[in-house]
């Protein structure tokens, strides 16, 4: 499978990249050979063995249902451009 | 009770299919340590993680994960033992990661059902499609200022459960029953509180219209922020006339989310977002599948609670209630409690449980409605109600005398046998005090006697009457009955 110059300008808008229409053809390019190498995988016989989800094989952590954090605004909104109230402030966004 | 759009063309129906977004009762968020307390100050219950500070990680709260099993076995649900967290990608303010964490493509919870139950004694059974647990969002407020949208994370990250329903309903009225019943049971199970209003319950509604004898589904659209039951039907009967419309009058459906205004009761569509549905969905890899086992879930299931079909079932052969008051009884977990708590009381005897949900049915909820009270909220709780029952069916009032006493409850809230005794109301069925009163009557109307001995059984009721007025309408009325019977026979 390989990527056109417009899908690659979609996907950097979906993730918010900002990418110079020079460098679309270029990156079109290199994400297409990743795609290859991931498809070129796809061709090992996986039938019947269960899926790798990880390396170690770590069991999912779990918390307690504990209250233990929070309660700590001044950190929270310490990077905030602009805030107003105890809230952060946005330019605004219509629905 | 078929719901049918007349069209130009025919007749049309709706199907309807529900995304209730449940939040989850639990004291910690989802993916972190912070409270979920509701209404606290802004930004005050948010942890490094919620707000999506670089490095932080999701560990699970252990709790969430029981509580979605709990409402998966609830609705009658499989569990599956093996499910897995994925990210959804999007980009809005209130979204601090840029992503949701949610179960895309390994559910926690399967296919169940939820039965409705109708008042003409009518069930239908709505399927489960899936439930998932994910990460809500923050808060966005539009209407603070002019220029800018101010964000309080404190929902950011709470546990919801997404419940997913079949295409199954046919009508708002079964979607309203719906939602009633799944927040009914999410209630009993102690899952989610499911006050609408504050947001812990939210529903999108999936509308498609299709001619009559049509078998395949047409297209639909996603009808968001229906935050009421009565917003929801409203939602669903205005988008199912706009789909056929549009049908008539030669256009097509398109697939679109629309946002509902209870302003209008009309739905709009959502302000193009031509990427909006390319979330690139993919596992997260801060979180490992999670694993349960059967002993696990077999733990749960042992300890769920009675449900509201189970109690249902119960009240009609326990208490020998008809199946419309039981229905009503249940429909609320602690109107159900409150009835029992009459209806057990009395000092462990018990109390006559027809009596005790007449009561409660017709008096209680009638005085609570005028009153615009929640049963929690009741000036009457169940033992002084209990002893009023009492206080019928131990004859020391009668059932006119007991009305007058009840107003007296709601009002001031003091236990009935104060009441009887401050008013002096209590019934008369001393023998000898109801026939001195009878013979004085008696003895002053002898043409009435006359008259009953001619056969006239109507001025019976006369006399009745009037030794009633004598006794200030506290003489036993049966015993009045009787005694004057035998009287005016002698």
């Amino acid at each position: 499978m390989s990527l056109d110059k417009e899908t690659v300008k979609n996907i950097a808008f979906l993730a918010r990249i900002k990418t110079p229409e020079e460098e679309l053809d270029h990156l079109a390019k290199e994400l297409s050979n990743i795609l290859g190498w991931v498809e070129q995988l796809g061709e090992v016989d996986t039938e019947g063995v269960d899926p790798m989800t990880g390396a170690a094989g770590a069991a999912l952590p779990r918390r307690l249902d504990v209250v233990n954090d929070g309660g700590d605004r001044e950190s929270v909104l310490a990077n905030a451009p602009e805030r107003d109230g105890g809230f952060f402030a946005v330019p605004k966004v219509i629905e | 009770m078929t719901y049918l759009i007349e069209g130009e063309t025919g007749d049309w129906e709706v199907v309807i299919g529900l995304e209730v977004h449940a939040q989850i009762v639990s004291k910690a968020k989802l993916f972190s340590g912070s409270a979920t307390d509701f209404g606290a100050e802004p930004n005050t219950q948010v942890s490094l993680v919620d707000a999506a500070m670089p490095g932080m990680l999701p560990v699970v709260n252990e709790h969430c994960i029981e509580q979605a099993v709990r409402t998966g076995l609830g609705l009658k649900a499989k569990i599956n033992l093996n499910s897995a967290f994925d990210r959804k990608n999007y980009f809005y303010a209130d979204l601090p990661q840029g992503y949701q964490i949610s179960q895309l493509y390994h559910p926690i919870v399967g296919e169940g059902k939820v039965t409705l139950d109708f008042k003409d004694g009518q069930t239908r059974e709505i399927g489960i499609e899936r439930l998932h647990i994910e990460q809500d969002a923050g808060k966005s407020l539009h209407d603070q200022d002019p220029k800018r949208t101010f964000v309080d994370l404190n929902r950011s990250g709470v546990g919801l459960m997404e419940i997913v329903s079949k295409p199954d309903m046919r009508s708002p009225e079964e979607a309203a029953a719906y939602v009633t019943k799944l927040r009914a049971i999410l209630r009993y199970l102690g899952t989610c509180d499911g006050e609408m209003s504050e947001g812990s319950m939210r529903a999108d509604v999936n509308v498609s219209v299709r001619k009559v004898g049509e078998t395949g589904l047409r297209t639909r659209a996603e009808v968001k922020n229906v935050n009421s039951i009565r917003f929801l039907q409203q939602a669903i009967e205005h988008e199912a006339e706009r789909q056929v419309e549009v049908y008539e009058s030669g256009g097509q459906v398109v697939q679109e989310t629309r946002l509902f205004d209870a302003s209008t009761g009309e739905t709009r569509p959502m302000r193009a977002k031509e990427h909006a549905h390319d979330y690139r969905y993919f596992p997260d890899p801060d979180l490992p599948p999670l694993e349960l086992t059967e002993e696990y879930v077999a733990e749960i299931k042992k300890n769920l609670p009675e449900l509201p079909d189970e109690k249902k079932k119960r009240f009609i052969s326990e208490y020998g209630l008809s199946a419309y008051d039981a229905g009503v009884l249940v429909a609320e977990k602690e109107n159900a409690e409150y009835f029992e708590a009459v209806a057990k009381g009395g000092g462990g005897k018990g109390r006559d449980a027809k009596l005790a949900a007449n009561w409660v049915t017709a008096n209680l909820f009638g005085a609570l409605n005028a009153k615009d009270l929640s049963i929690t909220e009741s000036p009457v709780p169940a033992e002084n109600l209990g002893s009023l029952i009492d206080l019928i069916t131990g004859e020391t009032i009668s059932g006119r005398m007991a009305k007058e006493v009840f107003e007296e409850m709601m009002e001031t809230g003091k236990a009935p046998g104060a009441i009887v005794e401050e008013k002096g109301l209590k019934q008369i069925t001393d023998v000898s005090a109801i026939e001195a009163a009878i013979d004085e009557i008696i003895a002053g109307n002898l043409g009435q006697v006359e008259q009953f001995k001619s056969g006239n059984e109507k001025v019976i009721g006369w006399f009745v009457g009037q030794v009633m007025k004598a006794t200030q309408g506290k003489a036993n009325p049966q015993m009045v009955n009787e005694l004057l019977r035998k009287k005016l026979a002698g």
